[in-house]
């Protein structure tokens, strides 16, 4: 029986965790845990046919399999946050079965206990800014030019383009400066890559995408500072609490 | 000039959800973000050796690039 059933990891919490409310896993399985010493790793049984590693990226290659994958595992570690400390696993993390998370968690000590430690107390928020339809003021170029129509149709043409540069810059400098004072107001921050368009269904350029580790108690003035954040050229948005799925590595940039 | 934290206007943040609701809310844009880059990563690297385990990460992110056909999501 054992050899049809892999064991999802989902995260790591303090050991003795708390009976932990937190539905079914993944699979359709309990979620459970598995301890050793001061860890505890939150895990749920799955069948071996869909989670192996070919089965699983074949049926990911499709968006609503993984949204619903993705949806079944936030649900998990989302539930576990609001219980306890966690330290998140990536998604789709997967051992062979519960021996080998007990591995996975002696070999990892040190890295669990510190990811823990960071996050302990902490919460995560998102912060997204888009660029709005204003347009940052820059000089026009010169009307001079020298020689004949077509010379002045490319001077036109490279005035746009450092006039539409010098906006970006513009643009980009007060996301910078939103991200900078939204980490003073954190513990730690991270950025993620602009989102596709096609992925967020927003059609505006994407300037900042960022997430802050902050405490619970601080989360407020973040939020505040987010939005006293004054810029006629960013449109921001807020996302959180969330698990500080963000924060849980150590080599999070 | 003081004014309390209270009269700032905040911006909406997702609300917050109680361990009945269902994550729907969420948008799936920002849950890919933490999913996909964020978390500890099992890796290979990882001096994790155990006989006769496959030790399985699927690289999703080169499958969400992939996927040729996307809607809109909220």
């Amino acid at each position: 029986m054992t050899g049809d059933l892999l064991c999802y990891v989902y995260a790591v919490v303090d050991a003795p965790a708390p009976p932990l409310r937190a539905g079914t896993g993944v699979g359709g399985a309990a979620v459970e845990t598995v301890e050793l010493g001061e860890l505890a790793a939150v895990v749920s049984a799955v069948d071996r046919n869909r989670f192996a590693p070919d089965s699983l990226r074949a049926e990911l290659d499709d968006l609503d399999a993984l949204e619903q994958l993705a949806r079944a595992h936030h649900q998990v570690v989302d539930a576990v946050a609001r219980q306890t400390p966690v330290a998140p696993l990536r998604l789709a993390s997967i051992l062979a079965d519960r021996s080998d998370v007990v591995e996975l968690l002696r070999v990892n000590r040190v890295m669990f206990v510190r990811a823990l430690e960071r996050t302990r107390g902490r919460e995560e928020w998102g912060v997204k800014a888009y660029a709005t339809a204003v347009e940052p003021p820059v000089a026009a170029g010169t009307g001079e030019s020298a020689g004949g129509p077509g010379t002045a149709y490319l001077t036109r043409k490279r005035h746009q383009r450092d006039r539409s540069r010098r906006a970006d810059h513009i643009r980009e400098e007060h996301a910078r400066r939103l991200h900078e004072m939204l980490t003073a107001h954190a513990v730690a921050s991270t950025v993620y890559p602009p989102q596709h368009p096609r992925l967020s269904g927003c059609a505006e350029p994407m300037a900042l995408n960022a997430a802050y580790l902050v405490g619970t108690a601080d989360a407020e003035g973040l939020r505040v500072a987010a939005a006293e954040f004054d810029s006629p050229y960013l449109r921001i948005e807020l996302t959180g609490p969330w698990a500080p799925y963000s924060f849980a590595e150590v080599s999070q940039p | 000039m003081t004014t309390s934290p209270l009269s700032h206007e905040l911006l909406p943040a997702e609300p917050p959800h109680s361990p009945d609701w269902p994550g729907e809310e969420v948008a799936l844009v920002d849950l890919l973000d933490r999913l996909l880059a964020g978390g500890v990563v099992l890796t290979g690297e990882v001096t994790i050796s155990l006989a006769g385990v496959d030790l399985v990460h699927v690289s999703l992110r080169a499958l969400v690039s992939s996927v040729s056909t996307l809607a809109a999501r909220r």
